[in-house]
């Protein structure tokens, strides 16, 4: 590791990768490197967070992210909690505030929010006072996904800084262009984003990333190539002719990968639509890494706990 | 703070000596012996006991470094509020299985780091015996844990801390008594 990074995340919640200093980045992903291989053990636990209950409360539809935690509790021995919200009161019309006040009534350590509003994590660490992790909030952060794809590029490339990473997608809906745009720019790497002008939202470049309308500018001798799924689900009207269209010209298929550095990284943050974003023979090709995510995921979400659960006072002598 | 050194560069080299002499009597067959070192200065302990071990005996037992930062007692409802320890690298070249596992620490203390590296160590394997090997016993033990091979057994107060330097991570050699002088 070149930096030495503050020992210390003196933190209650993870809201974003906004708030995050590059020190206390590279602390997680230094941290999420060493959870990695709690997974090649012969037992795949480690007592650390034994005793501690962690409530899952996802309001929105997801497979990888709430697995990737409930595996992060088990494989630290928390206890966990899952909650959909379809099989709950919030379908008797309690508000947000009154299921985590509930659900805290219940003396929780974390509760793990995945919100279709952006700003509903904050909101509940604001008034909670177990520690809050923000697993996606709208179209805002999703901090896990970003740190993630950020050590799934680092185990590859040695470091982030000086990396050149195009992510090309619905940049509209997408909560994981935010939080990588802020994470990858902060850690010095070339954040380029493409997109059709109708999913570029207003003011993208002040995100600190360079704005493209044709995907071959964004891929041209990139180290990187994120591709976001089309969202199809969040759009009141579609933004774009037809999805046969969108695959013409933003799709990611051999030709185009062909302009982007030889061992470019292929990453896209799932569940894909093969044939719109992202042709299956790069999808499925050599230089995709989007499986390697999924497991580099559960590390990094390790990683967030067990440093959360450090609390926020003064750090104890040995 | 005044520091009041205890073992130089040869007092740290006789007493690894002599602790190597005592790991082969012990053991009998070294074919077994793995040696084990706890991070951080465990390790290049344990790398050292090694070489002399293959120094004696013409076989150099397997070395492996066990970070036990996810199993220490002081973090969880005992203690609130606290700085997560920094995790290290675990390296086991070889499977524990059957072993004759010597731990290598550099300062034995409250033996609370001891019981964490046991539990450690057990969830990889099954070893046939693990020893216990430490470069200074400072004493104060806060569990019924005692050390196999000791290199210097130092009397200490609670308010003194005991500093171990090598080379490897420190760049100077020696075994020191720090205490904070009042005023």
């Amino acid at each position: 590791m070149s930096v030495k990074p503050a020992a210390r995340l003196r933190r209650k919640d993870l809201v974003g990768i906004d708030p995050l200093s590059p020190d206390e980045i590279q602390l997680i992903l230094d941290t999420a490197d060493q959870m990695r291989d709690i997974a090649a053990r012969p037992i795949k636990k480690v007592p650390a967070l034994r005793g501690k209950t962690v409530v899952n409360l996802f309001m929105e539809a997801s497979t990888r992210t709430r697995f990737s935690f409930e595996v992060a509790e088990k494989r630290l021995s928390a206890d966990s909690l899952s909650f959909s919200a379809a099989a709950s009161s919030v379908s008797k019309g309690e508000t947000l505030v009154d299921t985590a006040l509930n659900l805290e009534a219940m003396q929780p350590d974390f509760i793990v929010i995945r919100h279709f509003h952006a700003g509903a994590p904050h909101q509940l660490a604001r008034i909670l006072k177990s520690s809050v992790i923000n697993a996606g909030d709208g179209a805002h952060e999703h901090p896990t996904q970003a740190l993630l794809d950020a050590l799934t590029m680092r185990l590859h490339r040695g470091t982030l800084e000086g990396q050149v990473v195009a992510i090309v997608g619905d940049l509209q809906h997408s909560r994981v262009v935010r939080s990588n745009v802020l994470l990858l720019s902060r850690m010095g790497a070339t954040v380029r984003v493409a997109a059709p002008p109708s999913l570029i939202p207003l003011e993208m470049e002040k995100l600190g990333c360079e704005v493209h309308r044709r995907i071959e500018d964004a891929i041209a001798g990139a180290d990187v190539v994120m591709m976001l799924r089309i969202q199809l689900e969040r759009q009141g009207r579609m933004n774009f002719p037809t999805v046969r269209e969108y695959y013409d010209f933003f799709a990611l298929t051999p030709e185009r990968l062909k302009l982007a550095k030889r061992d470019c990284l292929v990453m896209h943050p799932g569940p894909m639509n093969r044939g719109v974003e992202i042709d299956s023979r790069v999808a499925d090709g050599p230089q995709s890494v989007i499986l390697e995510q999924v497991t580099n995921g559960v590390a990094v979400r390790m990683a967030v706990l067990y440093l959360l659960a450090g609390g926020h006072g003064e750090p104890t002598a040995d | 703070m005044t520091r009041v050194q205890v073992l130089d560069a040869r007092g740290v080299a006789r007493a690894l000596e002599r602790m190597a002499a005592e790991l082969i009597e012990h053991v009998g067959d070294e074919t077994l012996l793995y040696l084990v070192g706890v991070q951080t200065r465990g390790v290049p302990l344990a790398r050292r006991l090694a070489r002399l071990v293959a120094a004696k005996t013409g076989h150099e037992p397997p070395v492996g470094a066990l970070d036990i930062a996810l199993y220490r007692d002081d973090v969880g409802p005992w203690r609130p509020a606290h700085q997560q320890p920094v995790l290290r690298d675990t390296e086991l070249p070889v499977g524990v299985d059957e072993k004759v596992v010597c731990l290598v620490d550099d300062v034995l203390y409250t033996g609370r780091t001891v019981r964490a590296a046991l539990d450690t160590l057990m969830d990889y394997g099954r070893p046939r015996s693990i020893r216990l090997a430490v470069l200074v016993d400072r004493g104060h033990r806060e569990l019924p844990i005692a050390a196999d091979f000791v290199g210097r057994a130092v009397p200490t107060s609670r308010s003194e801390d005991v500093q171990v330097h090598l080379q490897e991570c420190d760049g100077e050699e020696g075994v020191w008594i720090a205490k904070e002088v009042a005023g």
